[in-house]
C-alpha cells in the first residue's frame, strides 16, 4: 500500500446545451497533437469527437478515455428530454466496436491527455460558446494510482492486442538488428 | 510538400464515368489563390462562350478555398461555380458548413465535374476511394432526406453530403445545392448539377492538411480569436442592430422582424408597409420564432452560430440560414409561422430562398392582373398561402405554369408576354434581386449594383458603413478603431459624409471616392472567395476579423506561398478581372450594368454615367465594359487579349484610352 498523495483531477464539463456543433473542438486538437506542434490539422486524429445528428438535435462531444481490447456485452441507449442517443454515444472508451478515437492510418488508440502543458485544454480555450468548460479540483489518491500509463504503452498493448505480444516482440527484435 | 492546399483536384467525367485524380500546378495558386480564382481560370480555359448551361461541355466545380480545413476561424467556404442557366453568365454561389474542410481532409482541393451521366447518380468520395453510385432510388426526394439517406446507406455519420432536391432534377433555374446549415443558391447552379444527373456528392476525409509555418500561424489565429470575442462585445453603434456585430446576419438570433417588414418590400417587391409592425404581430411572431428554433448552429469551425435548426409543428426539422425566415412571409403577405414553414419544404425540394418567393409573388401579381388566367392557374387553390404552396409545388416539377415560371421573372415574362415584361422589374442582370426600393440615389451602391458579377448585393458591399452618421462625433468615434481600411483617406471620406447639404448622396461620395470604396469593398468578398473564408467574417460586416493587413500573413503563413498586401491585391484584382472576361465573352457589356430601373424614385442620368465612366477607368475597362490590353497585360492576362483579339472583342489597335489619372497603375501607388 502507499502513501496517501495530492492529485489534481481535471475536469472539462461538457454543456451540451451550448454546443453548435462547430467542430472546432477536434479541429485545434487534433493541430495541437501534430508534430511539430500545429503542423497540420485532421479531425479524425482528435481526441475529442463530437457526436452530431442536427435533424434530431443530438450534440455530444466527448473526450478519449481508456483504451479497452473488447467491447461491451451489452449496450445501453439513453433517452433525454425525447431524444434518443446512440449505443456508446457517452462513451469515453477506444475500443474495437467503432471508429472513434483511433488514428486513420494506423489505429492505434488516442486519448485524451489534458493537453499537457498547456495552461488551458485547447479544446476549452477554443470553443468560445462555453460548451466546455475546465475546472480542476484536489483529490487524495494511493501513490500507486498515479502512475499513468504513457501513450506508447496504450500504443503498444493496443498492438499486442491485435497481433500479440509474440509478433511484436519479434519485430522489435529485427527492428533492433536493423538499427545496430 | 503542398501547404494548406493539398494540391490535388478530383476530375470527374460523368459521361464516360471516369475519375482521375490529378496534380495540380502550384503555380496556378500563386497566381489565383484557389477557390473562386482558380475555378474562373479553369472555366476561361475549358468553356468557351459558345457552351450553353446545359451542355456536357459546361463544367461544375466545387472548390474548397485555399484555407479551408485549416485553424483560421470560420475558413469553410466551398465555391461552386458553372455557367448559370439564367443569366447564361458565370455562377459563383458559395456555401457554408462542413462540406469543403471535409473535402480538404479526403485530399481534394476541388471536384470539377463534366459531361453527363445518362441515369442519377450521386459521388461518394473517401480519401482514395472515389466511386460514382446508383442514386435512382433518390429520385424526387429532398435535399435534405437525400442525405440522410445516402449516410445511412454508406454507414457514414460524418459523411458531408452536397445535394439537391427536385427542383435541381427538374432543371429550376433557380435551385440551389443544399448542405447541412448552408446552402449554394443563387444563380441556378443547382439545375446545372441535376442536368449532369449529379444528386449528391458525399465526402469524408482523413487525412491531414498541413500549415507552412504553424506556430506563426497559430499565433494569427489566436489574434483573430480575441478580436472576435472583442468584438462580440463591442456592437458598432449607430447602425440597425443586424448590421452592429459580426457573423453573418443573425437572423436567427435577433428580432429584427420590425425593420426589415418596415423597410423592405411586400409581394412582388411592391409594397412598402410602413406601419405593419405593432405589439400583437411582435408577440405572434416571436412566439413562433421561439417555438420553432430549436438551437443555434454554427459551420464548421466557427463560433457565430449565425444558422439554426428549426421544428415547425408536423414538419421535419430543418436548418435555415439567415433572411430565409423572411422571405416567404414576405412575398405572400403572410406571416412568421407561413414563413418558417414552407421553407422546411422549400428546402427539402432545394430553391433559392430569394428568388423562389419573389417568382411566385410575380406570378400571384400576374394572375391578379389578368395576365395570367384561370386557365393558366386551373387548380390553384383562392386562399393566399395555398397559392404559394401549390405554385412552389408546380414549379419544382415543371408542371404546367411552373415550367414557365421555373426559369424566373425575366424568362418567364417573355415567355408569357401580355405585358409580363413590366412584372419582372426587379432583375439585374436577368437574375432576382433583393427586394429593397429607396428613394435618393446611392453612388456607391449605384455602382455595386450595375458591375457586381455575383449579382446580389450583400456579395459586394460591406466595409463602408450603408449610410452618414448624422453627427460628426459619432462619426469620429466611428473612425477611431477602424485599422480594417485599406487607407487612411476613407476614414476622411466617411468623416465628412452628410445626411443632407453639400457632403451627401447623390454627389457625395464623389465619383471618385465612389469609385474608390466600391473597390475595396468587392476585393475583400473576391479574397474571401479565394481563400475560402466565411464573408460574415470579413467582407460583410463593419470592422471586421479578416481584412487586406492581415489576410496576406494568413497566407504566407499557411500556404508558405510568400504575400503581401500588394501582392494580394493584384492577385484579387487579375482573377476579379478573369471573371469579367469569361462574362464579356460570353456577351455581357455595358448596357447590362443597371440596377433595375424603379430601385431609385431619384435618379440622375448624368451623375449615373459619370460614375461608371470613371469606374470602368478606374479598373482598367474601356467604356463597355471590356478589360483593356493594357490592364490584361499587366494582370499577366494576355492569353485573355489574345482571346479577345481573336473573337473581335478588342482589336489589335485599341489603346487603353484611360486617362493618367483614373488608371490602374496610378492607384496602385
Ligand atoms: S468547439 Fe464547443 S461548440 Fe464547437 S463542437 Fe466543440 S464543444 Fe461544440
Ligand atoms: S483536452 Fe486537449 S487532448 Fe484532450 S481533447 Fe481537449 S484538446 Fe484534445
Ligand atoms: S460566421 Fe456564421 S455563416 Fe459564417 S462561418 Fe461562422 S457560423 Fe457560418
Amino acid at each position: 500500500m502507499g502513501e496517501n498523495t495530492k492529485k489534481t483531477i481535471k475536469t472539462i464539463k461538457v454543456d451540451m446545451d451550448k454546443c453548435n456543433g462547430c467542430r472546432t473542438c477536434e479541429m485545434i486538437c487534433s493541430a495541437f497533437h501534430a508534430v511539430p506542434k500545429y503542423s497540420s490539422v485532421n479531425p479524425a486524429r482528435s481526441r475529442i469527437r463530437l457526436i452530431r445528428h442536427p435533424l434530431r438535435d443530438i450534440y455530444v462531444p466527448v473526450h478519449a478515455g481508456e483504451y479497452v481490447n473488447a467491447e461491451c456485452a451489452g449496450r445501453d441507449k439513453y433517452v433525454i428530454n425525447g431524444k434518443e442517443y446512440e449505443e456508446c454515444a457517452f462513451c469515453r472508451a477506444s475500443c474495437p466496436s467503432r471508429e472513434e478515437f483511433k488514428e486513420p492510418d494506423s489505429g492505434l488508440p488516442l486519448t485524451c491527455d489534458m493537453c499537457e502543458g498547456e495552461d488551458e485544454p485547447l479544446c476549452v480555450k477554443w470553443c468560445l460558446n462555453d460548451a466546455l468548460t475546465y475546472e480542476e479540483r484536489e483529490e487524495e489518491v494511493e501513490e500507486d494510482e498515479i502512475k499513468a500509463q504513457t501513450e506508447m504503452e496504450i500504443g503498444l498493448e493496443a498492438l499486442a492486442d491485435r497481433f500479440g505480444l509474440e509478433k511484436i516482440t519479434d519485430a522489435v527484435a529485427r527492428m533492433r538488428e536493423k538499427e545496430q | 510538400m503542398r501547404y494548406a492546399e493539398t494540391g490535388f483536384n478530383l476530375e470527374i467525367d460523368l459521361s464516360r464515368g471516369n475519375i482521375e485524380r490529378v496534380e495540380s500546378d502550384p503555380e496556378l495558386t500563386k497566381h489565383y489563390l484557389g477557390g473562386l480564382g482558380t475555378n474562373a481560370k479553369i472555366l476561361w480555359d475549358r468553356v468557351p462562350p459558345e457552351v450553353e448551361p446545359f451542355s456536357p461541355e459546361n463544367v461544375l466545380i466545387f472548390s474548397a478555398g485555399l484555407l479551408c480545413g485549416t485553424p483560421a476561424i470560420g475558413c469553410n467556404r466551398t465555391i461552386v461555380s458553372t455557367i448559370s442557366p439564367q443569366t447564361k453568365l458565370m455562377a459563383f454561389s458559395m456555401m457554408g458548413g462542413f462540406w469543403a474542410p471535409e473535402l480538404k481532409y479526403a485530399g481534394y482541393d476541388r471536384v470539377i465535374l463534366r459531361g453527363k451521366s445518362p441515369d442519377l447518380v450521386y459521388l461518394w468520395i473517401k480519401n482514395d476511394q472515389v466511386e460514382i453510385r446508383d442514386a435512382s432510388h433518390l429520385k424526387g426526394l429532398g435535399a435534405t432526406e437525400t442525405a440522410e439517406l445516402i449516410r445511412q446507406e454508406l454507414n457514414e455519420p460524418k459523411a458531408q453530403v452536397a445535394s439537391i432536391g427536385m427542383a435541381g432534377e427538374n432543371r429550376v433555374y433557380f435551385a440551389s445545392i443544399e448542405q447541412g446549415r448552408s446552402s449554394a443558391s443563387r444563380l441556378g447552379i443547382g439545375a446545372v448539377m441535376g442536368d449532369k444527373g449529379v444528386k449528391a456528392i458525399a465526402v469524408r476525409g482523413t487525412k491531414d492538411i498541413n500549415i507552412a509555418q504553424p506556430a506563426e500561424y497559430l499565433e494569427l489565429c489566436h489574434e483573430v480569436m480575441e478580436y472576435i470575442k472583442w468584438r462580440n462585445d463591442n456592437p458598432v453603434p449607430g447602425v440597425m442592430t443586424i448590421m452592429q456585430g459580426i457573423g453573418s446576419p443573425q437572423e436567427m438570433k435577433v428580432h429584427d422582424e420590425k425593420w426589415h417588414t418596415e423597410n423592405f418590400m411586400w409581394g412582388n417587391t411592391r409594397v412598402r408597409r410602413k406601419d405593419f409592425w405593432n405589439e400583437e404581430v411582435e408577440q405572434q411572431w416571436t412566439k413562433t420564432m421561439d417555438s420553432m428554433r430549436t438551437r443555434f448552429i454554427s459551420c464548421y469551425n466557427c463560433p457565430m452560430e449565425c444558422g439554426a435548426t428549426i421544428t415547425p409543428p408536423g414538419q421535419p426539422t430543418y436548418m435555415m440560414k439567415c433572411f430565409s425566415k423572411l422571405t416567404y412571409t414576405m412575398a405572400a403577405f403572410s406571416d412568421l409561422d407561413f414563413g418558417l414553414k414552407i421553407a422546411q419544404r422549400a428546402t427539402e425540394y432545394g430553391v433559392d430562398g430569394f428568388s423562389a418567393p419573389q417568382v411566385m409573388a410575380f406570378a400571384v401579381e400576374l394572375y391578379e392582373n389578368g395576365i395570367l388566367t384561370d386557365k393558366d392557374m386551373s387548380g390553384m387553390p383562392s386562399d393566399n398561402e395555398g397559392r404559394f404552396y401549390w405554385l412552389l409545388d408546380r414549379i419544382v416539377r415543371r408542371e404546367g405554369i411552373g415550367d414557365v415560371l421555373a426559369n424566373g421573372t425575366y424568362w418567364a415574362a417573355k415567355e408569357i408576354g401580355g405585358g409580363a415584361e413590366e412584372y419582372a422589374h426587379n432583375n439585374i442582370k436577368k437574375h432576382e434581386q433583393l427586394p429593397l426600393k429607396l428613394s435618393m440615389l446611392n453612388p456607391i451602391y449605384f455602382l455595386m449594383y450595375c458591375t457586381g458579377e455575383k449579382i446580389n448585393i450583400t456579395q459586394i458591399e460591406g466595409q463602408f458603413p450603408q449610410a452618414p452618421y448624422p453627427k460628426r462625433e459619432e462619426r469620429e468615434a466611428f473612425v477611431k478603431d477602424w485599422f480594417q481600411v485599406p487607407d487612411e483617406k476613407f476614414k476622411q471620406y466617411f468623416l465628412d459624409w452628410e445626411p443632407r447639404g453639400e457632403n451627401s448622396n447623390p454627389y457625395y461620395p464623389t465619383v471618385r471616392m465612389s469609385c474608390e470604396i466600391v473597390d475595396w469593398q468587392e476585393m475583400m468578398h473576391y479574397i474571401d472567395d479565394a481563400l475560402g473564408m466565411c464573408a460574415g467574417l470579413s467582407s460583410f460586416p463593419l470592422k471586421p476579423p479578416y481584412h487586406i493587413h492581415n489576410y496576406p500573413k494568413f497566407i504566407t503563413a499557411g500556404a508558405g506561398i510568400e504575400m503581401d498586401e500588394a501582392k494580394l491585391t493584384k492577385a484579387a484584382r487579375r482573377y476579379r478581372t478573369l471573371v469579367r472576361a469569361v462574362n464579356i465573352r460570353r456577351g455581357m457589356r455595358r448596357a447590362d450594368e443597371k440596377p433595375p430601373e424603379n430601385h431609385w424614385k431619384k435618379r440622375f442620368p448624368e451623375l449615373e454615367k459619370d460614375l461608371l465612366d470613371t469606374y470602368y477607368r478606374f479598373k482598367g475597362w474601356n467604356n463597355d465594359g471590356v478589360p483593356t490590353k493594357e490592364t490584361l497585360h499587366e494582370l499577366s492576362l494576355d492569353y485573355v487579349t489574345e482571346d479577345f483579339i481573336k473573337r473581335g472583342i478588342l482589336t489589335d489597335n485599341d489603346g487603353d484610352g484611360l486617362s493618367d489619372e483614373t488608371s490602374v497603375k496610378d492607384k496602385s501607388k
